[in-house]
């Protein structure tokens, strides 16, 4: 691998780039009907369940249960509560307690 | 989702609460960052394009794709193809994001489009007051940073963080998806069925393994989205001009 790599990465920050910008460039001054609205605001549930589902389960490769049990918190701690940082911080301090008993 | 402020100006309320908001990201990306470049040093690539390799292309499982393409000697072509499929999920972000970013300055577009990743997307997307260009440009640039000098930390220093805190800082990333999606999942229960509905997807086609990575993502948005389209109420929408 002695030539640089250079072409090759701006190539992939152009293919990756391009289609982050366009939709903002077609859509922004359109009028969009009913439907199709109804269609973009779906997208962030529609996506959310698939990225944490199945990565979730290799986030601890070395045991997956810690993961879940962090999730676990997660979710309980949101059931009562809001905000974004304790329920993070909540996760990863218990996924860390887990993996340093296993181990 | 009332909003009291519609002005556009640069507030320093803003931009904390922008910032505050990229914490979590930040710790996601960071360790992540630190393993990426272990790996591209591993892989011989010098410092400078490690760190260009986050720095502009910033989008994290399609670098890692990279790396390993590299190392089995696929030529640029193919490893670029391969990044174009990776990402263009974000495209239907980019999508999404447009509905609540209306009528800006084209230049505005240009650089906030650069920063659309699957967690800032999802931090904007449930971010409950009208987004402005102050607040996305730096929630933007917070994860950017977690992202950049954990690479740069990771070529030079090697494995410094200890691997239990590297894979505990993993579950940051999922827990915030989950953390962001929780208040909506208590208010609807259509919202718990197209989550569940887009894991379990996700999942059967992972296993099926008949498409390109990244693209179960992309049919899981499109196949999910439509539904909840259908299970929208019929009544007119006031979007966020």
């Amino acid at each position: 691998m002695n030539d640089t790599l250079i072409p090759l990465i701006l190539g992939m920050a152009a293919v990756t780039y391009i289609p982050r910008l366009l939709p903002f460039l077609l859509l922004n001054r359109l009028r969009i009907p009913h439907k199709v609205n109804a269609f973009l605001k779906a997208i962030p549930v529609a996506a959310i369940g698939a990225l944490i589902v199945p990565g979730v389960l290799t986030a601890t490769p070395d045991m997956p249960a810690a993961a879940l049990a962090g999730m676990g918190f997660t979710l309980i701690y949101g059931m009562f509560r809001g905000g974004i940082i304790v329920p993070v911080l909540g996760a990863v301090g218990i996924s860390w307690l887990i993996l340093a008993l296993a181990g | 989702m009332t909003t009291g402020s519609e002005t556009h100006g640069s507030h320093p309320m803003e931009i904390r609460g922008a910032v505050q908001a990229g914490i979590p990201i930040f710790i996601g990306y960071f360790p992540a960052a630190v393993a990426f470049g272990i790996l591209a040093k591993g892989c011989s690539t010098s410092l400078l394009e490690a760190f260009m390799f986050s720095a502009v292309v910033f989008a994290g499982a399609s670098q890692f794709i990279a790396l390993n393409l590299l190392m089995t000697g696929m030529g640029p072509g193919g490893i670029i193809l391969t990044t174009l499929l990776v990402n263009f999920r974000h495209f239907l972000m980019s999508a999404y994001l447009s509905t609540r970013l209306r009528n800006l300055a084209h230049k505005t577009y240009f650089l906030l489009a650069f920063g659309v990743t699957d967690e800032v997307f999802s931090v904007l997307s449930f971010h409950k007051k009208a987004l402005t260009p102050q607040f996305v440009f730096f929630l933007e640039l917070s994860a950017w940073s977690g992202w950049v000098s954990g690479t740069v930390c990771g070529y030079v220093l090697g494995g410094f963080l200890p691997d239990i805190l590297t894979q505990s800082m993993g579950v940051a990333l999922y827990a915030l998806l989950l953390a962001i999606l929780m208040p909506a999942l208590k208010t609807a229960r259509v919202t718990v069925f197209l989550a569940v509905l887009s894991a379990v997807l996700n999942t059967l086609l992972i296993w099926l393994d008949l498409f390109p990575a990244g693209w179960t993502i992309i049919i899981c948005i499109l196949v999910v989205a439509f539904v909840g389209a259908m299970l929208t109420p019929e009544k007119k929408e006031v979007t966020c001009e």
